[in-house]
């Protein structure tokens, strides 16, 4: 537990670090650091395929957002009494936020001790009805195939989407 | 003249050894996805992210010559319409939308879990090709009046 | 008391997209918040005591944590990387037109 406490620590400090540091691509950097501690504290929850794709994809995201920042610095500072009062009013909201999801969030089972009403079946069948050693993939290719046809359509419109947004050539 | 592009040469030589073993890794990843970790979404990452370090080595001209984007956008839309046509497949052979209509096999061997390695194969596919695709397209996108994004 | 600290990141997300007025930050916050989503569901899904849900040869037992969130995170991890390059796309677009990245001179512009 205490590895556990410690880690998602370290996370929260380092996305502090890149929302509030002045230079974007120290910020980019830290977002990366970021990620790649959740691919520690994936492996360490039981979750190898999720941790192998969450640090490739960290990576790809870590050059497209290095291909994004044109200027190395960002000035844009909070002043003036309109903007440090509504920053005021932004956290008093984000407090309340917290305190009610606090109360809400002590509703949930304990950590550690699932509710695995639907996964039971899953476990215990996945071998049998589907061939897969990995319940993860028998999961997600065929008892829960819907899902990934929908991810897939989801994918494809935002890849589309980009190239859209980025082609040379326009309408006329 | 194709010195002068892209990274220095120490670069360019170890990523001449390293792509293939990249690609070849997520090969594996891919076909071997229904018995280890990884499956058809991180294989296919790594596909791309294998020949986005093509681009990044050698600059954006020879990797086009490797892979075009037009190309990618075709394996992204060949793997889409791949994972639809065995999900109706299964209407007609095993009775309802993506039933596991192929053999299950022997479990724990590489030929089993009926459909899944080609499905695994599509998504791979598809995955793969349309992160390579965006990437060439961001890379390739340049800011109108600016030499490079490094100016200001 | 882990859920909240997930959740503690993800409010750590929101201020950043609400606060900042450079349009990098605000992706670096939806990038923050996207993380927070994906530590929760993973950590609903633990299981003290459990392994990898793979089966192995020779190995029995089916003491396995959850893989429903599992299946369900690595797909939320593929479409974020698509919807950053999209996002990221546009933020060159505009870049492009107004030459910055501050939202309020942005807004100052339009017309």
């Amino acid at each position: 537990m205490f590895e556990l406490y410690s880690l998602v620590i370290l996370m929260i400090v380092g996305s502090l670090v890149a929302i509030h540091t002045k230079y974007l691509l120290s910020a980019v950097i830290s977002l990366s650091l970021v990620g790649l501690i959740l691919c520690v504290v994936f492996l360490y929850l039981q979750a190898p395929d999720t941790a192998i794709t969450q640090t490739i994809v960290e990576v790809i995201a870590l050059v497209i957002l290095i291909r994004a920042v044109p200027i190395k610095k960002d000035t844009m500072g909070i002043k003036g009494a309109k903007e440090t009062f509504s920053a005021i009013v932004t956290t008093i909201f984000l407090v309340l936020f917290a305190f009610f999801a606090y109360k809400a969030l002590l509703d949930l089972p304990q950590f550690g001790f699932p509710l695995m009403t639907v996964s039971e079946g899953y476990i215990r069948d996945g071998l049998v009805k589907t061939g897969s050693a990995n319940i993860v993939t028998a999961v997600l290719l065929d008892f829960r195939a819907y899902d990934t046809l929908g991810e897939a359509t989801v994918l494809f419109t935002a890849i589309l989407g980009a190239i859209v947004v980025l082609r040379k050539v326009g309408r006329k | 003249m194709k010195e002068n592009k892209g990274m220095t040469l120490i670069v360019k030589t170890v990523i001449k050894f390293l792509a293939p073993i990249v690609i070849l890794f997520g090969i594996y990843m891919i076909l071997h996805g229904h018995l280890t970790p990884g499956g058809g979404f991180p294989g296919g990452v790594v596909i791309a992210s294998a020949f986005i370090l093509l681009t990044l080595a050698y600059g954006k001209e020879v990797a086009e010559k490797k892979m075009k984007r037009s190309l990618a956008s075709l394996l992204e839309s060949t793997g889409a319409l791949f994972f639809l046509i065995l999900a109706v497949l299964g209407i007609f052979i095993g009775g309802w939308f993506f039933s596991n209509f192929l053999p299950k096999g022997e479990p724990l061997k590489l030929l089993s879990a009926g459909f899944i390695p080609l499905a695994n194969i599509a998504i791979g596919l598809k995955v793969g090709g349309g992160i390579f695709a965006v990437f060439l397209a961001l890379v390739i996108f340049r800011i109108a009046g600016e030499g490079g994004e490094e100016q200001k | 008391m882990i859920f909240f600290l997930s959740f503690i990141l993800f409010l750590i997300g929101l201020y950043c997209v609400l606060i900042k007025k450079n349009l990098l930050k605000m992706v670096m916050g939806i990038v923050i918040m996207e993380y927070s989503v994906s530590l929760f569901l993973i950590l609903l899904g633990y299981k003290k005591g459990g392994f990898p849900p793979i089966v192995t040869a020779g190995v029995e037992g089916t003491n396995f944590v959850d893989p429903l969130p599992q299946a369900l995170v690595i797909t939320a991890i593929v479409i974020s990387i698509a919807s950053l390059a999209l996002i990221i796309s546009l933020c060159m677009r505009i870049y492009q037109k107004y030459k910055t990245f501050d939202i309020t001179k942005i807004r100052k512009l339009k017309g």
